[in-house]
């Protein structure tokens, strides 16, 4: 039997764990039991699904009995079983990280019991939009996902979360109208949605209807992968949401978007005919999402920023549309959904030790959690791509297929990418300098709970006027112990940071897999006759000089 | 292939309303414009099956020509469905904004607005008078061009904070 055939139970089993852990909504003992389960299994299977297609090939899973073109079909490939597979590790470890802190905190502050059938219906629609061989399926894929998104992000109903809350759901609600919009004409002028037939059938178009149908779909998926200058929504919402929800948000999500941009940009309009702009707007997200990240204080918030400028470096592969190139954005975008989760889970740590996210209330957390410092310090040097770590080898292998290419453009990309990944590192280096290693006394507001005593370090509720320094020290011993780092929070997050260290470590059979990846992606043979059979003829990519 | 011209018109109006009310401050009528958005789209992927058929329902002597496309028809199914979840979720934070807030307007985010201001007005260093040295109970300080209290100025000084700026011992107030 082939591996690959179990597909769709990557999208059934986490919808399964949903519909059980709505059941047992009361017993949130069994939920976490079986979501964690069912997850865990589902990854397993992905990583199956992966080995299957380690060395190339790609398999079509037709479903209900419906033939390509008129079904629907599942397509795994090396790109959609490795983001599979980093995603369900990624949200695994977030899922064990929530109900860390949701057994920390005792449950009391948040609906939590709702919390674990939206993840796994998230975590559906995420597999469901990297599975789809069809570009309905992918829409319905993303409204599953943006759906469990908007409760998530909304949880517990508090003010803050319902103003970002809103700005969150009718961006996400506008995009999709704009992705369905697109579907509809692409659908006129056609006759399909399957990709595979796409890929045939848009070729025979003529060249303005084709740009049309091209920018419309880039344009949808642009604002739900946050490029410049359609990312003016994510700092703005992602901050205010639970750590975990931001985590797996800021991992997870603009990635489905930039996955999807992907295999619009190889499959369905091969070539370079929008490569100049898509370079443009490739390094507006970097300089400019850097540039906003300088701004701020509070460190979610800087973190969505570099998020949204690292989004560049993604878009930059892929606008070379050459093998180096696009092997090197999906080497970034798997090292990126590991590094970005695993610093919004330290994040949230930072802010359950400290009592605040802002770097003006932080200080002296170096002394105080070496360990914490040490999670926060290698994740935030890959992110600024220090050597030897994977975001240092994405970026290399970045600006060797920019040089590659030669154009004045590609060169301007790879100054600033240079410059974005300075910018990076003085940005975390602002936050490690005051959150880590001044003195708690120094900072502007220093939070009562760093002025506390080693011993007895939850001064929590001392807030208001007169928590100064003595009193916050003379009260501390009478406050209730509160577990500041649960070891359910801290393993998860540490898991995680491992796992990027790994990106590093095997970074040579990965980058061979997606350099093969994106080889194949390129050719689309592979695709379109595992789709459509091994006799179709697959129209070569037009190119308007320059290009490959 | 042909079209219905009054669907087509029925559609630009739908989406020229659904733009104008998205572009509202007022979430009801955001809302409002959402849903119109969804229904024009609806209208044209509708459109794009071309002209109207038979039912597509297998019939012995019906040419294939004859049938109606059924593919747009499901997707507009799938995409009602999903506009009903999001429409419904959308009253629900409406009600939400409205129960905390008494209002129904989408607010300004606070720590954007705090960027914005940093660079022209400094608490501590700009205040024309220093709010510590003052002998009277109520204060008022030049913060940013308005009056304000004393405190409400120190509030103003990190916005998200509840515990900053702690007063002066014995500050008399």
């Amino acid at each position: 039997m082939n591996l690959a055939s179990l597909a769709p139970l990557a999208v059934v089993l986490p919808i399964l764990g949903a519909a059980l852990t709505f059941l047992l909504i009361r017993h949130s003992r069994a939920q976490r039991a079986v979501s964690i389960g069912l997850l865990s299994l589902t990854l397993l299977l992905e990583c199956l699904l992966l080995g299957s297609v380690w060395d190339g090939g790609t398999v079509a899973v037709t479903l209900g009995g419906w033939l390509p073109p008129w079904g629907i079909v599942l397509v795994v490939d090396q790109f959609s079983s490795l983001m599979l597979v980093v995603s369900s590790a990624v949200s695994l470890a977030v899922l064990v990280y929530a109900t860390g802190q949701g057994m920390a905190d005792g449950d009391q502050d948040a609906p939590v019991s709702i919390f674990h059938p939206t993840y796994l219906i998230l975590v559906a629609g995420v597999s469901n939009a990297f599975l789809s061989g069809d570009l309905f399926n992918l829409y319905v894929g993303f409204e599953i996902l943006l759906t469990a998104s908007y409760v998530l992000m909304t949880l517990g109903g508090t003010g803050p979360r319902i103003r970002a809350g809103v700005t969150y759901v009718v961006v996400s609600v506008v995009s999709s109208v704009l992705f369905l919009i697109s579907i509809a004409m692409v659908y006129g002028a056609t006759g399909t949605v399957n990709m595979a037939d796409l890929a045939i059938k848009l070729s025979e178009l003529d060249e303005g209807t084709r740009t049309l149908l091209h920018v419309m779909l880039l344009v949808a998926f642009g604002i739900k992968a946050a490029v410049f200058p359609l990312s003016f929504w994510l700092p703005d919402s992602y901050p205010t949401a639970p750590a975990p929800v931001t985590a797996v948000f800021a991992g997870l999500l603009t990635k489905v978007g930039v996955y999807a941009m992907v295999r619009t940009e190889t499959l369905l309009f091969p070539g370079d005919s929008l490569n100049a702009p898509l370079m443009v707007a490739a390094l507006l997200t970097m300089v400019v999402g850097i540039l906003g990240a300088l701004a701020q204080s509070d460190i979610k918030r800087l973190l969505s920023f570099t998020l949204v400028s690292h989004i560049g470096y993604m878009v930059f592969g892929l606008a070379m549309s050459s093998v180096a190139g696009l092997g090197a954005a999906v080497f970034y975008v798997a090292h990126h959904i590991t590094i970005q989760t695993s610093l919004f889970l330290v994040t949230g740590l930072i802010e359950r030790r400290g009592g605040s996210s802002s770097v003006d209330r932080l200080g002296g957390l170096a002394k105080l959690s070496p360990l914490l410092a040490l999670l926060f310090f290698v994740p935030a040097m890959n992110l600024a791509g220090i050597p030897p770590f994977s975001g240092f080898l994405g970026k290399v292998g970045l600006m060797q297929a920019g040089i590659e290419l030669g154009t004045p453009l590609a060169y301007a990309l790879v100054i600033g990418g240079v410059v974005t990944s300075l910018l990076t590192l003085l940005a975390i280096a602002r936050v490690w300098n005051r959150a880590f290693w001044r003195r708690p006394s120094d900072a502007e507001h220093p939070d009562p709970v760093l002025l506390a005593t080693p011993a007895a370090p939850a001064a929590r509720t001392m807030a208001g006027p007169g928590a100064k320094r003595n009193s916050a020290k003379r009260n501390a011993a009478n406050q209730d112990a509160v577990t500041l780092l649960p070891r359910t929070m801290v393993g998860p997050t540490a898991g995680l940071v491992v796992l990027g260290v790994a990106l590093t470590v095997f970074a040579g059979p990965l980058f061979t897999v997606s350099d093969q990846a994106a080889e194949d992606m390129l050719d689309r043979s592979a695709y379109v006759h595992a789709v459509l059979g091994d006799d179709t003829v697959v129209p070569p990519a037009p190119t308007s000089g320059g290009g490959r | 292939m042909s079209v219905n011209l009054t669907l087509l018109i029925v559609m630009g109006a739908l989406y020229a309303c659904g733009i104008y009310l998205i572009l509202e401050r007022s979430l009801t009528r955001v809302l409002l414009g959402l849903m119109l958005l969804a229904n024009a789209t609806n209208l044209l992927i509708l459109a794009t099956g071309g002209y109207a058929g038979l039912a597509p329902l297998y019939a012995k002597d019906a040419a294939a020509g004859d049938y109606n496309d059924p593919l747009p028809q499901a997707l507009i199914l799938t995409s009602i469905v999903i506009s009903f979840a999001v429409t419904a979720f959308m009253l629900g934070i409406i009600y939400r904004t409205w129960v905390l807030a008494r209002r129904d307007e989408i607010q300004a985010d606070v720590e954007d607005l705090r960027v914005a201001e940093t660079p022209s007005f400094d608490a501590e260093d700009d205040a024309v008078i220093p709010a510590e040295t003052s002998e009277f109970p109520v204060t008022t300080v030049m913060a940013g061009g308005r009056e304000m209290p004393a405190e409400a100025a120190a509030e103003e000084e990190k916005p998200g904070s509840a515990n900053v700026a702690p007063s002066p011992e014995g500050g008399g107030r």
